[in-house]
């Protein structure tokens, strides 16, 4: 391809338009104005992922803000992918926003509902949901393909965007999982997230629809990794996380480890063991490792899933 | 209709002060049949004020009264005399009763003795559900006559987000109760119809200045005006 042919020329669509098995991060802001804690993980996350999610006040709670974050990454060499939910903004701050961020030069934007305000810390607020996910990644497509504002006014220079969403393949009701999708792509998704995956046969199964209906030829599909520390964090997402499927067997088997530096390497292996085989599935295009305020487990995890060195694509 | 809930003694008191004469006006329409603020919940108010005035050593002359329908002129005249003979009026209408009643009767006090608080229906005896939130672009002969905009906790118009399991909702209602999940609803409701294909329909962002994001909006129905 040439630099003309990409929508947005990020390393993230490079790496996935050349057809190499991409490898993305996350990174949560901090719930203050301390500027070296996205600085750290980025260093460590740096060479091991090829672009990092920066979250966008995740399960509603304030933290610095997604675009800040997000240049905050790039300065220190992680290409950033910034999440952007319908939760906190309207139509007029979602546009503006993107113009910023396109401006600061960030190109991935991942477009999301956002988890709901009753489950963080200002239950109070006024949800603004002006727009679903839906809606936003039709609105970031016709500005970027159709140099139009949502109300179809026309803009000079249009922003350069690879636009993700993400899906949940263990959400409910599991029938409409793989259209949704299909409804995303439609809208102009390029690439997908998808929740953390711990059923991986009911993420087989989702993935056998989505092939059917040829939905992995039309969207780069990154499968969504988190690795555990600890049978805590199995059981708390098994019990309270919003659309999480964690298998018995896996709460089992973190069961049996002794907390601390035993359940850790455990955790690895079982995040290395499951990105071996979710690759091997056809239609995944990579793997989302979403290590939860663990990013210095990341280097190992991607070394060891054989995934170094990370592709450079011109 | 309209559903509201009384509020707690100590607010009402509070927003009574030092008053020496209180008149506690109820509705008859739907604060009634909501059993919120019809004439009957007017007189117990009334009387829970008297109990506790007496209690506290205060000379507060407390009567109630109830309007037909507080919302609409000409059944406020009907409860005029009473109104103007009060220190304050404490309304137990809807918001709409509340504030026709202070404008028709302005600048005398008129204070809310209840919180409206939803467009509902009477799911069962004593339960009452949100149906609607009036968006002025109603979008449910779409959705199969279910309402994602008030029963989906993020007005979601394009199908169920991530956290729908089992049929419910990933929010839990006030009183840690299950909500439905309207998508789900929905989609059971589009098979049942045999019109699937509407889930996957474009729709696109709503018109929100239909909604109360475009100002206090204002209806006209010229034909229906005298001639």
């Amino acid at each position: 391809m040439t630099a003309t042919d990409y929508k947005a020329g990020s390393n993230l669509e490079k790496i996935l338009s050349a057809g190499k098995f991409a490898v993305t991060g996350e990174c949560g802001p901090p719930k203050s104005a301390d500027g070296s804690v996205i600085e750290t993980k980025a260093k460590i996350l740096k060479g091991f992922v090829d672009a990092v999610n920066i979250t966008d006040n995740q399960t509603a709670v304030v933290r610095v803000c997604s675009m800040a974050s997000g240049l905050q990454a790039q300065q220190n060499g992680l290409e950033a992918i910034m999440q952007m939910t319908c939760r906190d903004r309207n139509r007029l701050a979602m546009q503006a926003d993107i113009l910023g961020a396109s401006v600061l030069g960030i190109k991935n934007i991942l477009c999301l509902t956002g988890d709901h305000l009753s489950f963080g810390n200002h239950p109070q607020a006024k949800g603004v949901h002006d727009l679903d996910a839906i809606n936003l990644i039709k609105m970031y497509k016709d500005m970027r393909d159709e140099k139009k504002f949502q109300c179809g006014e026309e803009m000079d220079v249009a922003p350069q965007l690879y636009i993700g969403c993400a899906e949940n393949p263990f959400g409910d009701p599991f029938e409409l999982r793989a259209l949704r999708l299909k409804k995303k792509i439609e809208a102009g998704a390029d690439f997908m997230q998808t929740q953390c995956i711990f059923n991986i046969p009911k993420f087989k199964e989702w993935m056998k629809e989505v092939r059917a209906l040829g939905l992995h030829k039309e969207i780069k599909i990154l499968a969504g990794i988190t690795p555990l520390k600890g049978v805590g964090g199995a059981r708390y997402m098994q019990k309270f996380v919003p659309g999480m499927d964690v298998p018995q067997e896996i709460v089992d088997r973190m069961a049996g480890i002794e907390k601390g530096p035993a359940s850790h390497a455990e955790g690895k292996k079982l995040a290395v063991e499951m990105i071996k085989e979710l690759a091997e599935v056809e239609g995944v295009a990579g793997v989302h490792i979403m290590a939860v305020e663990w990013e210095e487990a990341v280097p190992e995890i991607v070394e060891t899933a054989g995934l170094l060195p990370r592709p450079a694509v011109a | 209709m309209i559903t509201a809930e009384r509020k707690p003694l100590d607010e009402i008191l509070a927003l009574v002060g030092d008053k020496k004469k209180v008149l506690v006006a109820g509705c008859d329409t739907c604060v009634a049949i909501c059993l919120t603020g019809g004439e009957k919940e007017a007189e117990i108010l009334a009387a829970e004020l008297r109990i506790k005035a007496e209690q506290d050593g205060r000379e507060v002359e407390i009567e109630h009264t109830a309007a037909i329908r507080q919302c609409e002129w000409e059944y406020l005249d009907m409860i005029a005399d009473k109104v103007e003979q009060a220190d304050v009026v404490l309304s137990m209408a809807c918001g709409i009763g509340i504030q026709s009643l202070a404008e028709k009767f302005a600048p005398r006090l008129v204070m809310p003795a209840v919180n409206t608080n939803m467009l509902g229906m009477p799911q069962e005896h004593a339960v009452w559900l949100e149906r609607c939130v009036a968006c002025g672009e109603c979008r449910i002969g779409l959705t199969g006559g279910i309402c994602p905009v008030v029963r989906c906790s993020k007005s979601l118009m394009n199908g169920p987000c991530g956290g729908s399991h089992d049929g419910l909702c990933e929010v839990t209602g006030p009183e840690k109760e299950e909500i439905e999940c309207a998508w789900a609803l929905i989609w059971e409701r589009l098979k049942a119809q045999g019109r699937e294909e509407l889930m996957f329909a474009d729709r696109p962002p709503k018109d929100w200045s239909k909604s109360s994001s475009g100002g206090p909006r204002k209806m006209v129905r010229e034909e229906a005006k005298p001639v």
